[in-house]
């Protein structure tokens, strides 16, 4: 049932001519059960507008020039078969879990939400409550977020996004807090709005896993105090038929550390946008992602798109993008560093790499700088290349057969973003995912045939 | 123990003959030299032995202790006992050298039917090896090859050897990069390695490295075949008067 006082903000927007588009918009819509909200109503009432002000993307737009939306413009998804649930990831390590199945906060299976120096909250219980300290910062990071780029996908989560976890920190969090994402119904179409705010001196880990539905949206706006340090890691299920759309927007203030990766090993259609904004003088914020797609469960595309803003001084940040293409799948980035006038000593590094493993596959590089201040130093980096023939032969010829060579090799590959994890228990985890997924794998020519020597 | 017969080579994507006609027997127990100018096939013998891509075998044979090595992948040959020094060995970020051992001499010993070396029982070994080439634990530690220098590389290629005890050693020009006491260091390494069953192909330009590790018999080889055998003499020879002579003798 959509909610009606919300879809009437929307009446004034279209008022006038009708644009392409806009039936698809109201179809998606219309799809969609809209929640009402409570302290969150004026932000989902204002997205409300601007989703309609801004429409759908279509394949004319620049910022959509590589991967197609249509399957995230389109008003359900397919349903499609779970992958199966092989993941133990980070079970070994202490920490707060908190379950979503197929987007419902799931009480029973989650931990009691409670620990020192930390409020946690899912969003759909805490919408009654007023005065609530999201209320500033619901939907809002999302909306500065639309300035110089429209992502119409953020906003229509900020409207449609009925659960999501609130965190508020005030001290530093000894586990990491792990949200874990279950899926029962084959056509699952879920937003999740997460908000973190980490007040000034606050430590977080968020950890994400699991398989959140066959289409997915989620939104997650953190917003980083004085000194601060957030790490967020992200590894989603294994060939998981998906489509997937995540947006990250942080704020980071003065002194504050920002560390996000993401894990992609396989799936259908993703695309996951980073919007970082540093704030504040002396921040920091990195940000990576280490990707293998097969095209043997489908099509696969992935697509990396971010947009960090300097905006003060003595500033650091980085990008690492690795991506592994293997049977057709296809590997975007499109990355930008914006150094606003003023932001002195800024240093900005990007990387994007992408390994074709065979001929078929395809990985497209938009790196962007834009340089307003004087004394910066920003580097960007691109390459496209095929696994290093020599590099091969000196592994074989020590006895390591092709195979275990490959793996390697892929594994030397990701090494820089995998780096970017800076908790080693963390790190050897996912460590471990990839090489099992990899030595699986190996010597499977998939459909393409590409594993012949 | 290897044995090469009549071996004829081209490239794979080019009309270009390298080898033409290779015949070389390396008895186990004895060092064999072979050293000839630029561009006469030596790497391409070693590559091909070893089983790089690119080559293409037109002609002949090659065999180690019988077992034709030819139609062998790389790493079979490996496991057969064939071990090949890079003249310019890889560097391989993100995989440890450690890992990147163990990983080797384990796929080896399963290749073999041989038991995998445990954790413990592979460290203590390389321990040992590493000490005796000055390798230190944190060079073990490091990536593949990644930032070492150019003796350090040669060291840890030596060292591989030592680890895989493999039967057949080829050296591709290990002392170019090398300053006289990286050489020192890397020749009694493989000095130590000498024994009775094990046999030595050391290709290089220079005679130098043969003051280090003293060969039985010395191969002259240019325009892809075996022009000269000798002594230990032959590399003073080319030392003292180069390789115009000495092929200008040969015609």
């Amino acid at each position: 049932m959509a909610d009606t006082a919300v879809l009437a903000a929307q009446v004034p927007a279209v008022e006038g001519k009708a644009r392409p588009g806009d039936t698809a918009l109201a179809a998606r819509l219309d799809a969609l059960d809209l929640p009402r909200g409570g302290f969150t109503r004026p932000a989902r009432e204002d997205a409300a507008q601007r989703l309609q002000a801004m429409g759908l993307p279509g394949a004319r737009d620049e910022y959509w020039r590589y991967t197609d939306p249509a399957a995230f413009n389109a008003a359900r998804p397919q349903p499609v078969d779970l992958a199966a649930d092989t993941s133990t990831l980070f079970t070994g390590i202490d920490r707060l879990n908190i379950v979503f199945v197929d987007g419902r906060f799931d009480a029973a299976a989650s931990d009691a939400l409670e620990a020192e120096g930390v409020e946690i909250e899912s969003l759909a219980a805490a919408e009654a409550r007023a005065d609530h300290w999201a209320a500033g910062l619901y939907g809002r990071l999302e909306a500065a977020g639309q300035v110089p780029v429209k992502r119409p996908f953020a906003t229509l989560n900020t409207l449609a996004a009925a659960e999501g976890v609130l965190i508020r920190v005030t001290g530093k969090l000894d586990r990491p807090v792990h949200i874990t994402y279950r899926r029962s119904a084959a056509d699952a179409d879920v937003h999740l709005h997460h908000v973190v705010k980490l007040e000034e001196g606050a430590e977080l880990t968020l950890l994400e896993t699991g398989s959140i539905g066959a289409r997915s949206n989620v939104v997650i706006e953190a917003d980083l105090g004085q000194g601060a340090r957030f790490h967020h890691i992200s590894a989603k299920r294994a060939n998981d038929p998906k489509l997937g759309l995540g947006h990250i927007f942080a704020r980071v203030a003065a002194e504050a550390l920002f560390k996000s990766f993401t894990l992609t090993v396989n799936g259908l259609m993703m695309r996951n946008e980073a919007v970082i904004d540093i704030a504040g003088d002396d921040a920091v914020a990195h940000i990576a992602a280490a990707v293998l797609g097969d095209g043997d469960i489908g099509r696969f595309h992935h697509d990396d798109t971010v947009f960090i803003t300097h905006a003060a001084e003595r500033c650091e940040s980085r990008q690492v993008f690795k991506k592994v293409l293997k049977n057709g799948a296809e590997g975007v980035f499109q990355g930008k560093i914006l150094v606003k006038p003023g932001a002195q000593k800024t240093d900005g590094y990007q990387i994007s790499q992408g390994l074709l493993l065979d001929e078929g596959s395809q990985f497209l590089a938009k790196p962007e700088l834009e340089i307003y201040a004087d004394d910066v130093k920003c580097s960007h980096g691109s390459t496209t290349g095929a696994l290093d023939e020599t590099a091969l032969f000196y592994l074989r010829s020590r006895g390591v057969p092709k195979e275990r060579a490959i793996v390697l090799l892929v594994l030397s590959f990701l090494a820089d973003a995998l780096d970017e994890i800076e908790d080693q228990r963390l790190r050897d985890d996912i460590l471990g995912r990839l090489e099992d997924w990899l030595t699986a794998r190996a010597g499977n020519p998939g459909k393409a045939g590409s594993g012949g020597a | 123990m290897l044995e090469i017969k009549n071996l004829h080579v081209k490239l794979e994507d080019e009309d270009k003959q390298i080898l033409k006609g290779v015949d070389l027997t390396v008895p186990a127990g004895e060092v064999h030299a072979i050293m000839g100018p630029n561009g006469s096939g030596k790497s391409t013998l070693s590559y091909v032995l070893s089983g790089r891509d690119g080559y293409e075998v037109t002609e002949g044979e090659a065999s180690l202790e019988g077992e034709s090595l030819l139609e062998m992948e790389p790493e079979e040959r490996a496991a057969a006992g064939l071990f090949l020094a890079f003249q310019y060995p890889v560097e391989i970020p993100g995989v440890g050298n450690m890992t990147f051992l163990r990983t080797a001499v384990n796929a080896q010993r399963k290749a073999r039917g041989e038991e995998e070396l445990s954790s413990a029982e592979f460290l203590k070994l390389i321990r040992e090896k590493a000490r005796t080439l000055k390798i230190d634990a944190e060079m073990l530690k490091r990536p593949v090859n990644v930032g070492f220098s150019g003796g350090e590389k040669k060291r840890n290629e030596i060292l591989q050897m030592a680890m895989l005890e493999p039967r057949m050693c080829i050296l591709d020009e290990t002392d170019s990069g090398l300053d006289v006491d990286a050489m020192r260091l890397v020749a009694e390494g493989v000095n130590a390695l000498r024994s009775p069953d094990r046999a030595f192909l050391v290709i290089t330009h220079y005679q130098r490295l043969l003051d280090h590790i003293r060969p039985d018999v010395v191969h002259i080889m240019a325009d892809g075949r075996i022009v000269r055998t000798g002594g230990p003499e032959l590399a003073l020879q080319v030392e003292q008067h180069g390789y115009g002579d000495l092929l200008a003798e040969v015609g």
